[in-house]
């Protein structure tokens, strides 16, 4: 493997990339994964590097593959935005300016989009598609529930985030999505927001809901919860909930059937989802249990990445013996190579720091390759990207991790 | 300045995914119950990683003991509903509260606020009855923790009468006080978490009353050389002396310098998200710094060791 920016590392494409599409070539898994399907859906616990993995494989495909490419995230680091050659972006999809290119060094093959999940702005929009009449809609953008709801109420992000992946994709605007997904407090709640949707609208709670509402009697069945519910709440606020769930329940097939959309659109074999892990216990565990439950739910695991991975050369013998024999005798190589080199208790201590260093980063990357056999067992297609050096600026720097992404 | 972080009632520990906010949260409690505090120490996502962190048995919502002084509980809001209404309505139906509190968390996962009121009602709770000098709470990430600070004062404005706006006001008098509450942020000198720990920083100050007590910056690297080491250092990888080494050391030298380069590199990366993260939040804030610890296998004796480093850095 490439590390991300060591010597002579061309940024994607260029003439070795074109030599390596010669009739000879044979596409490493991850090419093949990001070829062959229209959706990856990109997963992982936080801080492990998704956004960035994201938005790698979309540059990289672009300059490798080709066609339209649009990287859809959820909350991108400002400093993501300027890698992409961009001020910011938002709701509506943005082109990564030709100059951005230009500047990586790299012809693209096609064109690299992206798009920032906006929740408020997208939930406007699914209500003004989805309300039967202008009263309605209305009535829905100005109601304070449903403000609150769609700024606050977290699984609402979830939902979005499928929604618009869906949308997006029906648009057939786009030849390959790449969706960063949300920080949900359970791994995997996102794939479970269209289906928790349709539950809710099809609930007997919403009828309950509704029911003084609609008919202003309380009726024997919803009265025990009324009781309750009215000392708790206040009549005030239940009357707001149930006007705010009335107006909701006149979208109700067009949100059922958006849903069952999108789930479906989730087990298409034009879906793949991309697990992204650190070599952290916490977070590889965490990795150990999306791939299973991928797997329950019947859904395609294209490739396991590990994020920051410290170099191999951590693991080896003839660098940990080196390490022990300059820890041991630092004071008597200090002596024997000084030449003019310096004060002997200076180059003394810096040969011992440098011994000590080794030790504990060999005895961290032991670890990681400790995590990192429980999860290639799990996994088909494993890929490594390095410990980045320096943070990611520019495009270049994300295809360097494309790079290694591409294995 | 001293920091008085420790002297407060209740902590909201939080932080971007990966940052070790369950170890920080874990070691302050730690820290306090070794210090004669009665504390408690609350996960409120529960994913079981603060049992890991403390080596105990699954927690639940009624706290369990794991040392001297030192209890845990798994937040649940649906338990925390059932007590609620227990303490406060006494009223027959509570008999049925069964079916009804499926039935009011179901209400509470779809209205805003109610969930993140139950959670932070009940931690309200425990402070004020005194059950605990100090309740420690490894609270939601950075996305989500100022919606639940906020849920009262949401709820305040969405709620006109009834119960639980008669309860706001008393969560609200602890909430909004510094010398009893604070938040505390933890990040890593890594872009992500140091961006959102500012953003966060600014979030708090906007939408909610809630002091931020300190700043934890977790997994610090050591400095390995000071400016005329990391000169010497360079010649060190340069001929005639590059050579020398090999001859004496092996061939095995040259990674061995790689690797020191590599965490020369990485901490000075790190230095400079911490500039940037101590310029943003200026220097009244405390900052506490926790070595990364290389022989760290998660468990009591890591999350000990960062125990000690935070007591060192609060002068305790």
């Amino acid at each position: 493997m490439t590390p991300p920016d060591g010597p002579g590392t061309s940024p994607g494409g260029g003439a070795a990339a074109r030599a390596r599409r010669a009739e000879d070539h044979v596409p490493t898994p991850v090419e093949q994964l990001l070829a062959a399907r229209e959706v990856v859906i990109v997963c992982g616990s936080g801080g492990v590097g998704k956004t960035t993995t994201a938005a790698a494989l979309g540059a990289k495909a672009v300059a490798e593959l080709g066609g339209r490419v649009l990287v859809l995230t959820v909350d991108p680091a400002r400093r993501l935005a300027n890698a992409l050659g961009l001020e910011a972006f938002g709701n509506v999809e943005v082109r990564v300016p030709d100059e951005a290119w230009a500047e990586a060094g790299v012809t693209p093959r096609g064109e690299l989009w992206a798009a920032m999940l906006d929740t408020k702005r997208s939930w406007d929009d699914l209500i003004v598609r989805h309300a039967p009449d202008a009263r309605t809609r209305d009535a829905i953008l100005a109601n304070p529930l449903y403000t609150n709801i769609t700024g606050r109420f977290v699984q609402s992000h979830d939902y979005i985030a499928m929604e618009r992946l869906y949308e997006l994709h029906a648009s057939g605007t786009y030849d390959l999505l790449v969706v960063d997904t949300p920080p949900s407090r359970h791994a995997l709640d996102f794939l479970d927001a269209p289906q928790r949707m349709v539950e809710f609208f099809g609930s007997r709670l919403l009828r309950w809901l509704t029911v003084p509402y609609r008919s202003r009697i309380v009726s024997v069945a919803s009265k025990p919860f009324t009781q309750v519910a009215d000392r708790i709440l206040g009549s005030q606020f239940l009357q707001d909930i149930a006007e705010f769930f009335t107006l909701f329940q006149t979208m109700h097939r067009g949100f059922v059937q958006r849903a069952e959309a999108v789930s479906r659109v989730l087990a298409d074999r034009r879906s793949t989802f991309v697990v992204v892990s650190t070599l952290e216990a916490p977070a590889r565990q965490e990795a150990d249990y999306f791939v299973a439950e991928l797997a329950r739910r019947r859904l395609h695991l294209g490739a396991v990445v590990l994020n920051k991975v410290l170099p191999p050369l951590l693991l080896d013998r003839r660098a940990l013996e080196a390490a022990d024999v300059l820890h041991r005798g630092a004071r008597d190589l200090a002596a024997a190579i000084n030449g003019e080199l310096g004060p002997v208790d200076d180059v003394a201590r810096v040969l011992g720091e440098v011994a000590g260093s080794f030790r504990d980063f060999s005895l961290a990357a032991h670890r990681e390759a400790d995590e990192r056999a429980a999860l290639a067992a799990a996994a088909d297609v494993l890929v490594a990207v390095p410990h980045a050096r320096r943070d990611i600026a520019d495009l270049a720097g994300l295809l360097r991790v494309g790079e290694a992404l591409w294995g | 300045m001293p920091v008085d972080l420790l002297e407060r009632r209740l902590l909201f520990v939080t932080g971007k995914g990966g940052v070790g906010k369950t170890t920080v949260a874990a070691a302050l409690g730690l820290l306090a119950a070794r210090h004669g505090r009665r504390t408690l120490v609350c996960e409120v996502d529960a994913k079981g990683a603060l049992a890991d962190a403390l080596e105990a048995g699954p927690a639940g919502y009624k706290p369990v003991p794991v040392r001297d002084g030192l209890s845990v509980m798994a937040m649940d809001t649906e338990e925390s509903l059932k007590e609620y209404l227990a303490l406060h309505l006494r009223v027959p139906l509570v008999a049925r509260i069964g079916s009804l509190a499926r039935t009011l968390d179901f209400v509470a996962s779809a209205a805003p606020g109610v969930k993140e009121i139950l959670t932070v009602g009940k931690l309200c709770y425990e402070v004020r009855e005194r059950h605990y000098d100090l309740v420690v709470v490894d609270a939601s990430a950075t996305g989500h923790i100022v919606g639940q600070l906020a849920s009262p004062d949401a709820i305040n404005s969405l709620v006109h009468v009834g119960a639980v706006r008669e309860q706001t006001r008393w969560m609200l008098d602890i909430l909004q006080d510094p010398a009893q509450t604070g938040v505390v942020i933890v990040a890593s000198p890594e872009e992500m978490p140091v961006t959102e720990t500012i953003d966060l920083a600014a979030r708090l100050s906007d939408s909610t009353r809630v002091d931020l007590a300190a700043v934890v910056v977790n997994r610090v690297l050591p400095e390995l050389f000071s400016r005329s080491e990391e000169d010497l250092f360079e010649r060190l990888r340069s001929e005639p002396w590059l050579s020398r080494l090999r001859e004496r050391v092996g061939p095995g030298v040259d990674a061995v310098l790689d690797a020191a380069e590599l965490a020369v590199r990485l901490r000075r990366t790190g230095a400079e998200h911490l500039d940037a993260l101590r310029r943003a939040l200026g220097d009244r804030l405390p900052m506490l710094y926790v070595p990364e610890l290389f022989h760290r296998t998660p468990g009591r004796r890591a999350t000990g060791q960062i125990a000690e480093a935070l007591g060192e850095e609060v002068g305790l």
